[in-house]
């Protein structure tokens, strides 16, 4: 085992398969349209790339602790018409809107997380009666109809999270600065911290982190939380960049999420979890989605390659964990 | 005589309508491994459950060094120095050996408040603990416990609370389903355990495992201490089975009694 070279010790991470599918991916797209690596479709796909990012990478900390979240969807869609209903209505600022819109946010992850680790039920069904409320709170405050959104620009709230700017030919987004610092941030708190070992401990044997002094419930509680706030902050983010607040955006985004998390090699089942291999599936669900409109194929094909691919992932995962056990 | 490292004293459990202990007395002295024995059903199990603070006691009391406690959780009963290894042991099989053995007192690297693990101390202190619990092979401490061996993970709970200076070690069936070098290996364990000071109870279905490594053996029947002062290189496993199975309390303490002229 200690004698591996160090490229068999990188083809046995669990990242490996996904590098390499996101790179044939990029290169069979590229080959049969060029304009798939121009500046324009790069800045376009990693405008909406990094808003479910941020989602998932919040995801893929939940999931190591061994849990889930379906309501992040809904959330995605109720924030940013809840800040702009606050600031329509003239009872706030949209900053204040916004910071409301983040508490409330942290309320409803403080409550899954009451749920699953107080009363013990399944985190399945705990946000999935979540996502319904969340969502059915949006359209009932809105009567189903998009929110007046006054045009945020000039606002420093816009410009910090959704500013633009061009490098060369590329327009950035600021949104995709504070992905990379929640990527770096979350990546050091489950690989570095004190804190990443407990969410390890949490999924893979939460009776033997219990039994070492962990607070397991504390854990996954803020875990919770932290993925409602980031799904609410993505809504947001996502709304003043399209000026739009719907209060059916952000529907099955949990699912594609979710996805992305476990074609990472972020085991579904918990103990086990890798923020590189979640921003590789970001990339690879997204590439995908881009790509196949390019290339000519019909939109409504998306979720066949999608399914074929968390198939395709998992089989390589489950063959790679198996070599693991066995030492080889 | 020196007060015991533990005392229990009058232990009643009951669920329901069941009483699974009855008054059970039970002591172990320091440096001392002892055997706990008794059928299915005898309350072993709900005894060490008691002492490592899992389950509640009905009414009783508990002494550690004569001064009485309360284990109203595991991990009060850690942090009163009681480590109990369970049969499936309790490591997280996904992280590394050094990961678990700190798991819960990870220490940190300065500045504190970046949270930040110090991995190289770690695996530093882990591999010592290996060497010193007695794995001859040379296991990098980076290890995940799931591609360890039944008796490597045993061993690696062991140096565990070793480490952290547990006074007593609480082994459940630690010789279940391992082959008979692996099992000599985790007796050997047990006894470098003792040898550097910390006290054992030893619980196992095979008696003769029981027999090769303790100082003293207490066999338990019907929730109550029957036998807590059979001396294994007096007495033989045939004697021993009886009592497990019932004998009357003057047949084992003629049993005893013939096993150790000196009484």
């Amino acid at each position: 085992m200690e004698n591996r070279s160090p490229i068999q010790h990188l083809i046995a991470r669990p990242e490996f398969g996904p590098l390499v599918l996101l790179v044939v991916e990029i290169a069979v797209f590229w080959s049969i349209n060029h304009d798939f690596l121009s500046p324009q479709n790069i800045s376009n796909t990693l405008a909406f790339t990094v808003e479910l990012g941020l989602i998932a990478l919040a995801m893929t900390l939940l999931m190591t602790s061994g849990e889930f979240d379906l309501s992040v969807g809904s959330l995605f869609g109720f924030s940013p018409v809840l800040m702009w209903t606050l600031f329509n209505s003239g009872l706030t600022s949209l900053e204040v809107g916004f910071v409301a819109a983040l508490l409330i946010a942290a309320f409803i992850g403080l409550v899954n997380g009451w749920f699953v680790t107080q009363l013990k039920i399944p985190s399945f069904l705990v946000t999935l009666g979540m996502l319904l409320v969340v969502r059915g709170t949006a359209l009932f405050v809105t009567d189903g109809f998009p929110q007046r959104t006054w045009s945020a620009e000039g606002s420093w709230l816009a410009e910090v999270l959704v500013g633009d700017f061009f490098i060369g030919p590329f327009r950035i987004y600021m949104s995709l600065f504070w992905f990379i610092a929640a990527a770096i941030a979350l990546g050091y708190v489950l690989t570095q911290s004190r804190t990443g070992n407990w969410i390890q401990a949490a999924g893979g044997n939460p009776s033997a982190a219990r039994a070492r002094g962990v607070n397991v419930s504390r854990v996954k509680i803020g875990l919770f939380v932290l993925s409602s706030v980031m799904a609410s902050l993505a809504g947001v983010i996502s709304s003043l960049r399209t000026s739009a607040a719907n209060p059916n955006s952000g529907t099955g985004y949990e699912l594609e999420v979710i996805a992305m998390v476990v074609i990472g090699g972020t085991a579904l089942t918990g103990g086990r979890g890798t923020i590189i291999g979640t921003v590789l599936g970001i990339l690879i669900l997204r590439v995908m989605r881009n790509g196949i409109v390019l290339i000519g194929v019909p939109g409504l094909a998306y979720n066949i390659f999608i399914g074929a691919i968390i198939l395709g992932m998992m089989a390589l995962h489950s063959w790679l964990e198996r070599r693991h056990q066995a030492g080889t | 005589m020196a007060e015991p490292l533990i005392r229990m004293q009058n232990i009643r459990k009951s669920y329901g309508r069941v009483q699974a202990l009855e008054d059970a007395n039970f002591h172990v002295n320091e440096r001392e491994i002892v055997g706990l024995l008794g059928d299915n059903g005898a309350g072993k199990s709900t005894l060490i459950k008691v002492l490592s603070g899992a389950v509640p006691l009905t009414s009783g009391d508990i002494f550690i060094r004569g001064k009485k406690v309360s284990l109203r959780s595991t991990s009060d009963a850690i942090a009163q120095g009681i480590e109990t290894i369970y049969q499936d042991s309790a490591l997280v099989t996904q992280l590394s050996i050094a990961r678990n053995l700190f798991l819960g007192r990870e220490p940190i690297k300065p500045p504190r408040f970046l949270n930040r693990m110090d991995q190289d101390a770690m695996n530093t202190v882990a591999r010592d603990l290996l060497k010193q619990v007695g794995i001859s092979k040379n296991i990098p401490p980076t290890t995940p416990i799931g591609s360890l061996s039944g008796g490597e993970r045993q061993a690696v709970a062991i140096a565990r609370a070793m480490h952290f200076d547990s006074d007593l070690i609480i082994l459940d069936e630690p010789t279940n389903n391992l082959g008979v070098a692996e099992t000599q290996g985790v007796l050997s364990f047990v006894r470098n355990a003792r040898d550097s000071g910390h006290s054992c109870i030893f619980i196992a279905h095979n008696i003769h495992h029981v027999f090769q490594v303790v100082d003293r053996i207490v066999v338990m029947r019907r929730g109550k201490v029957v036998a807590d002062d059979i001396d294994p290189k007096k007495t033989s496993v045939a004697e021993v089975e009886r009592i497990i199975t019932g004998m009357s309390d003057k047949e084992i303490r003629d049993a005893i009694a013939d096993g150790k002229p000196s009484h």
